[in-house]
């Protein structure tokens, strides 16, 4: 068979295969673990007027859901119908007694929608067997039953025709067979898109619990944020306190001395001076640096698409550029973006031995979107290095985010995506690459 | 020769006034915001126009804008750009004619005088200057790439100072060499670069740029 109508072939099958393995998947683990964990937690409730046994039982049976329940979750994230985490963290605080655990476990509300969840949930998940049944009864009528036949057994039976007992009537199972497949696959996605648009309604957060998830990252990159902001102000500090302003001492001092000088032995004096001027000008080199690592002048002067221009023109390697944006955005977000940039670019030069680069930066549906790409060996990582990790930081700080694709052997893409509206045209027009 | 300014700060416009008339210049006139250059070079038709690339109302870079704008109307327009900090996009502009009369300066610079005004005359008389930093980016960006390679640490030197502007003769004293010896270096870059020799001192610089800059 040609290879473009292999290819084609296997497009339209895809969807349904892959669907009939996540039904497959989920009914394994609803089937296999939900009844068991309600029976657990029906007799850990029970327990609880014991002696307190089922105050310890029920927070550890709550864990063993919550796993079950997680993976279930992620089961929905594949199957492209994501189910967030509702569960409310851990309380702050040293080691949590039997009794916070328990009171913690009992008072999030997610704990019991988990629970009401287990048995309905086995239903449905049961259902979605059929998912992965159909098609592979159906595979088995299409390709296998003669073959059984002819090899081993003396009669078979196969979808309405029971038994089967000569050869010759084994192939009355194939056109059902492949009707089988087909149908199969084709309702293999809907059974799995319903099992999981029912689960939402127990498993996903509730607008309450989305409101508190949503408070508490934006808590955390608050912190972060701030935490960034005082480290770059003493960064900034030190430079001027160990640059710029020892030099001025010291530039200063010359003068001073010269001046005293001037009379008695003007030669010296004159060397001074001319030391003062280099000094004066060490300290204007100091000075451009630190302006540049606070806002880059040509951010100013160019906005984002000149200022990406010109990282691109100051990298040890050619960089292919290409700026669509119709309007600027917001100078935070625009500040934030060319470092975002400009770290990406030194982590190509630093580590990947990439021969050329390329960065493209889109504007579409309120995202700015910037990407950095090479072809260098790959690998890259932001858990490893800290330059991309204070990337991905610095980026959350405004609900941004990154995502690095770098296999071993390359080529590594950097994502970068940063929610804001555009203000309307620059005026001053920039070059176009070349 | 008759200069016309254009610098927002006043400390730094009086300053570079009083600069040129101590070196016998004439300020023609010194404006303070990008839309009053245009205006003021096209009535004044000066020997060459000092220029900040930030300039008022928007503080962006109005000041290179109207240079370049300049240029077009008037080719061949001796422009002296100045400016706190050197961007390679903005020198790649500025040489984009490819016709010269074009300097492009850190601010601080200036303090150095006497190799200011040289500098100024080098770009009056259609000459080009670019500052040391603009260079030694261009060099270290393409030092890996093979022609560049095979330069010798001399001629690389050479090559260096022949791009910030400078003669043969400023060459040869800055080197300790006679001038033989480095128009010698000056044929054996060219041909290790495939450029044609020439004499002419500054189709040469604006050749060697447009090479790195390219």
């Amino acid at each position: 068979m040609d290879s473009s109508v292999r290819s084609t072939i296997w497009q339209q099958l895809r969807p349904g295969a892959l669907a009939a393995v996540q039904g497959l998947a989920v009914a394994l683990l609803s089937l296999g673990t939900n009844v068991a964990l309600f029976a657990l937690s029906v007799v850990s409730l029970a327990l609880i007027p014991a002696l307190g046994i089922g105050f310890a039982l029920f927070p550890a049976v709550t864990v063993l859901v919550r796993l079950s329940l997680t993976a279930q979750r992620r089961l929905s994230r594949w199957a492209g119908t994501p189910i967030a985490s509702p569960y409310a963290p851990v309380p702050a605080g040293a080691r949590l007694g039997t009794w916070q655990r328990f009171r913690w476990v009992v008072s999030d509300p997610a704990t019991w929608r988990d629970f009401a969840w287990l048995i309905p949930g086995t239903i449905t998940g049961g259902v979605c067997l059929l998912a992965f049944a159909l098609p592979a009864y159906g595979l088995e009528g299409a390709l296998f039953v003669p073959l059984v036949l002819y090899l081993t057994i003396d009669w078979y039976g196969y979808g309405v025709f029971w038994p089967m007992d000569n050869f010759a009537k084994a192939w009355l199972s194939a056109p059902q067979g492949w009707l089988l497949l087909a149908g199969g696959l084709a309702v293999a996605h809907w059974l799995v898109w319903l099992h999981f648009r029912f689960a939402g309604f127990f498993l996903a957060p509730t607008r309450a619990q989305e409101l508190a998830l949503r408070v508490r990252h934006l808590a955390a990159t608050r912190a972060d944020t701030i935490d960034t902001q005082a480290a770059e102000l003493r960064r900034i500090e030190r430079d001027l306190h160990d640059g710029a302003q020892a030099r001025l001492v010291a530039l200063r001092m010359s003068i001073g001395l010269a001046e005293k000088l001037m009379a008695d032995d003007p030669a010296r004096a004159a060397r001074l001076l001319s030391e003062a001027q280099e000094t004066s000008g060490h300290a204007l080199a100091d000075l451009r640096n630190l302006v540049r690592g606070i806002y880059p002048p040509v951010l100013v002067e160019r906005g984002l698409p000149g200022a990406v221009e010109a990282l691109a023109l100051t990298a040890p390697l050619p960089v292919d550029v290409d700026v669509q944006l119709p309007g600027s955005p917001p100078a935070a977000v625009e500040s934030a973006a060319y470092f975002a940039v400009a770290e990406a670019l030194t982590n190509i030069a630093k580590h990947s031995g990439a021969r050329r680069a390329w960065i493209h930066v889109v504007h579409r549906d309120g995202v700015l979107s910037l990407v950095v790409g090479d072809d260098g060996r790959g690998g890259a990582s932001p858990d490893a290095g800290t330059g991309l990790a204070g990337v991905r930081r610095r980026l959350a700080a405004f609900d941004g985010t990154m995502t690095v694709q770098s296999p071993p052997g390359g080529p590594t893409v950097v994502t970068m995506e940063l929610p804001c509206e555009l203000s309307s045209p620059r005026t001053s027009p920039s070059s176009g690459t070349g | 020769m008759r200069v016309v300014i254009a610098e927002d700060l006043a400390l730094l416009r009086d300053g570079l006034t009083h600069i040129l008339d101590a070196y016998g210049h004439q300020v023609v006139e010194a404006v303070a915001d990008g839309p009053s250059v245009l205006p003021a070079l096209t009535r004044h038709r000066p020997d060459i126009a000092v220029v900040d690339v930030r300039l008022p109302p928007t503080f962006t870079d109005e000041g290179l804008q109207a240079a370049l704008a300049a240029r077009v109307e008037m080719p061949g327009l001796p422009v002296l750009v100045l400016s706190q900090h050197v961007e390679q996009l903005y020198a790649r502009e500025l040489l984009a004619d490819r016709s010269g009369g074009v300097g492009y300066l850190l601010k601080d610079r200036v303090s150095n005088v006497g190799q200011f005004i040289d500098a100024l005359r080098r770009v009056a008389d259609g000459g080009m200057v670019m500052d040391p930093e603009v260079v030694s980016q261009l060099l270290a960006r393409n030092s890996g790439v093979q022609p560049l390679q095979d330069l010798t640490a001399r001629e690389r030197e050479v090559l260096g100072l022949m791009a910030e502007g400078r003669s043969n003769a400023a060459i040869a004293g800055r080197l300790f060499v006679t001038e033989k010896a480095v128009s010698k270096h000056i044929n054996n870059i060219f041909s290790k670069l495939g450029m044609p020799p020439s004499d002419d001192d500054n189709r040469r610089v604006l050749a060697v740029l447009a090479y790195l800059n390219s």
